[in-house]
């Protein structure tokens, strides 16, 4: 197995912020490895813990929840519940053995392309890192 | 208000779903990466997939038809458009199939062109691979998707306009004089906004206030426009055909019922202080009106440097009001409103050099912004429009202007061109050529740019007929002679290749146009999106652009990014077609995106009662047993409460649980394969 490692990143992106920002990277060409999928929902509070949990399960290397700033939520703050959610959700992971890098909670901004690029990059290079999850963890 | 439910039909009468998918090469913004052959090919195998192919442009005429083709020949119930990002086109291919007979929410998009093609350029065959990935994530998904009705919702025809300076002014009046109540909202004691500071207006020569004036006046005396002067919104919520607004009116210690302006009191006042409107160089009293022109003409008291307000003895204006329209009891007044549009015309704040060191504006008296420069040529301004330099009144001989301060500056973090800079350092270095022939003018400049109807000519013929020099270059350094005032500049001449010092006896600078203080609080309210220069974000930058993220809010003038006057206007008259359009079908559809609950699995805990941002939710008695019941009309659709809920008795509109987890589960097939799942 010399082959390098090339982890599938599921992304959750909010219809108003994260997933205009993304779009925002794509017309201004900002370049990014294509490892990850990107779920669009219309708020970051719309991500249920168990879709994070089904990814991961479904063979997922790493997950990430991105919304607006905090108060800049299209829905005032549905990004606060994600926010808590993903506390809980980081300390879940810690207990059963799996590393909490793997899970990150984003704020980036309609106007923030680069950011996603940015964002994007630093975890698949961090996910890398940290190879597959084991399978006795799974 | 009665409100037709979102209606979740079948599946598709109970046929097994029957997909379309439609690749579309975008020319070679996807073609060019990605193997959209070779995609759609794979596309065909997935279960479900009746017909796939590979279209050159989907959106055009052509490509919607062949769509629309396969919809109606093969009896196509599920559509799945690869292309670009349905924040764009999500509109125009639900319009195409339900032209064709299908549900418009049996289409989705899979986004290839801004999350793939343009985000790998360099790497192709993976690109290949993502956008086989992301297809078979739409395919699943497709096969979960409802028929919905979308949701109508009645429109107050009531328009609200923020800001009165001439894109405000220029809304307000179209949007009544269509016939709608309009309120336009105003935070200074007039309207007119930074047009009514300026002297002339480039290329034409117009004097600003002259051209302005009247329509001040015919928007005070417009029916149906009702102004609010120096008042502020301080609340807004609801959502579009339903705004409430919460108004602010500031006590003006002067009841406007009464207030004729005639001016006396102003006489009488004992209290000097820098007029703002003169940006610091007139002086005004503490009762004032900012300027001559001022609408309403209703004088106010600025509490602040008023003797009377500070507790002080005095009340000569009081005494000398014939109409006894003083009132030192005033109190600031709420207004509640209730209005069906809002649009957006909160303007520009100039820069303000506030490092010190920026060009030595707070270290030399004598050098000024180019907005003090307007007031100093301005007829109607401090020196009666004779240009006289701030430290010793003299009139100055030699002038420089410095361009792209505060604009185009990476260093200040200011990356935007402000657009009116170049054009308006021509049009004063005109006016002060006008009135001495014998000044001699230099403009430091980076590039100059003239692209608008007239300006290149006025470029023209500020050098060959004004004799204007133009010096490509940043300045380097100013430093003051402490004994004559004047300015040495230093300065690398690009086109000479040459570092020059030359000395001036005034120096303005061009400053640039900043996102005004005034729009962040409005910005706040209605969680609008800004672009990257800080600007009010439109939808769309090329197709909708004066349209925001919130439906029903529109956005005009220097608010969406810096303009001239002409843009402006264009922009306003554009919001307030748009706000129209929308009254007058008095109706407005509503994506279906709500909440709905499944009784027999919810237990009335109640945690979707305490998340709901919009208390949308409310747990009712529902024969005996306590349920969570939404209500429409306040929801939403953010689906905040379909993630909170532990039954799981709670899904949304369009984002469904099930349709989520196909889309992760087909993202991921592969490694389940691989990894035996």
């Amino acid at each position: 197995m010399d082959e390098e490692f090339n982890p599938k990143i599921i992304a959750f992106c909010c219809n108003w912020c994260s997933y205009a920002g993304a779009d925002l990277a794509g017309v201004s060409r900002f370049q990014y490895p294509p490892n990850i999928r990107i779920i669009r929902v219309m708020c970051s509070g719309r991500v249920d813990l168990s879709f994070v949990i089904e990814a991961l399960r479904q063979g997922a290397d790493g997950v990430l929840v991105t919304g607006c700033h905090p108060n800049d939520c299209h829905y005032i703050d549905g990004n606060k519940s994600a926010a808590l959610r993903a506390e809980f959700f980081t300390e879940f992971l810690e207990e059963i053995g799996i590393e909490p890098e793997r899970f990150r909670l984003e704020w980036i901004a309609g106007s923030e392309g680069e950011k996603f690029a940015r964002v994007i990059n630093k975890m698949v290079e961090d996910v890398r890192a940290l190879g597959p999850i084991r399978s006795d963890d799974k | 208000m009665a409100m037709p439910n979102a209606e979740l039909k079948d599946n598709g009468g109970g046929t097994e779903p029957k997909i379309g998918v439609f690749v579309c090469h975008c020319g070679t913004n996807i073609g060019g990466v990605v193997d959209c052959e070779k995609v759609a090919k794979a596309a065909s195998t997935i279960e479900g997939v009746a017909v796939s192919k590979d279209l050159k442009y989907a959106c055009s005429d052509l490509g919607q038809d062949e769509i629309q083709k396969a919809i109606k020949e093969e009896g196509l119930n599920r559509i799945v458009v690869a292309s670009c990002s349905p924040r764009l086109h999500e509109f125009t291919f639900r319009n195409c199939v339900e032209e064709a007979g299908l549900n418009p929410y049996f289409m989705i998009m899979v986004n290839l062109r801004e999350q793939c093609s343009w985000v790998h350029m360099k790497e192709p065959e993976d690109a290949t691979a993502k956008a086989s990935d992301l297809i078979r994530m739409g395919v699943e998904r497709s096969k979960l998707l409802s028929s919905l009705s979308p949701r109508e919702v009645a429109v107050e025809p009531t328009c609200l306009v923020i800001g009165a300076g001439i894109a405000g002014i220029q809304a307000a009046l179209d949007v009544a004089q269509k016939g709608f109540k309009t309120y336009l909202v105003e935070k200074e004691p007039s309207i007119g906004g930074h047009m009514a500071q300026l002297d002339k207006t480039f290329p034409t020569g117009d004097c600003a206030i002259c051209i302005l004036a009247p329509k001040m006046v015919e928007a005070s005396r417009q029916k149906n426009l009702e102004i609010l002067a120096y008042s502020e919104v301080v609340d807004i919520d609801g959502y579009v055909g339903n705004f409430n607004v919460k108004v602010r009116m500031k006590p003006r210690y002067v009841d406007e019922e009464k207030c004729v302006g005639c001016g006396v009191c102003t006489e009488k006042c004992p209290v000097k202080v820098p007029n703002e409107f003169d940006v610091g160089f007139g002086m005004r009293k503490a009762i004032y009106v900012p300027f001559p022109q001022a609408v309403p003409l209703k004088y106010t008291i600025d509490a602040e440097n008023c003797r009377q307000l500070q507790g002080k003895k005095c009340g000569a204006c009081a005494k000398a009001c014939i109409n006894d329209a003083i009132d030192y009891e005033q109190q600031p007044r709420d207004l509640d409103l209730k209005v069906g549009t809002i649009i957006i015309a909160t303007g520009f704040d100039t820069y303000i050099p506030m490092k010190k060191g920026v060009y030595s504006y707070w270290e030399s008296e004598n050098v000024i912004t180019a907005m003090e420069l307007e007031r100093l040529i301005n007829a109607a301004g401090p020196t009666g429009g004779h240009l006289i330099r701030p430290s010793d009144k003299t009139e100055p001989k030699r002038i420089a202007f410095i361009q792209c301060v505060g604009s185009r500056n990476h260093k200040l973090g200011i990356q935007h061109c402000s657009r009116v800079c170049c054009m308006y350092a021509m049009k004063n270095a005109q006016i002060i050529k006008e009135h001495d022939p014998e000044t001699d003018i230099a403009i430091y400049y980076n590039d100059i740019r003239a692209f608008g109807k007239g300006f290149e000519e006025l470029y023209h013929r500020i050098r060959m007929d004004y004799g204007v020099e133009f010096i490509r270059g940043r300045p380097a350094r100013l430093t003051t002679d402490p004994e004559t005032g004047n300015i040495t500049i230093r300065a690398e001449e690009t086109l000479l290749a040459k570092i020059t010092e030359r000395d001036f006896d005034l120096v303005v600078l061009s400053v640039g146009l900043l996102p005004s203080q005034g729009t962040m609080p409005i910005q706040k309210m209605l969680s609008l999106p800004t672009s990257p220069d800080g600007f009010l974000q439109e939808l769309h930058p090329k197709l909708r652009p004066i349209e925001t993220a919130i439906d029903g809010v529109f956005i005009c003038g220097c608010a969406q990014g810096p303009k001239d006057i002409p843009d402006s206007v264009a922009q306003a008259k554009a919001t307030a077609s748009e706000a129209s359009t929308l009254m007058i079908r008095s109706k407005h559809v509503v994506e279906p995106l709500t909440a709905s609950i499944n009784d027999e699995l919810c237990v009335g805990c109640g945690l979707c009662t305490d998340v709901c941002p919009y208390g949308a939710i409310e747990l009712q008695d529902k024969d005996g047993q306590i349920k969570a019941v939404v209500t429409e009309a306040l929801c939403h659709g953010c689906g905040t409460c379909a993630a909170a809920c532990p039954q799981r008795a709670i899904d949304q509109l369009q984002f469904s649980n099930r349709q989520i987890m196909s889309e992760i589960s087909a993202a991921l097939s592969h490694e389940k394969a691989a990894g035996g799942e």
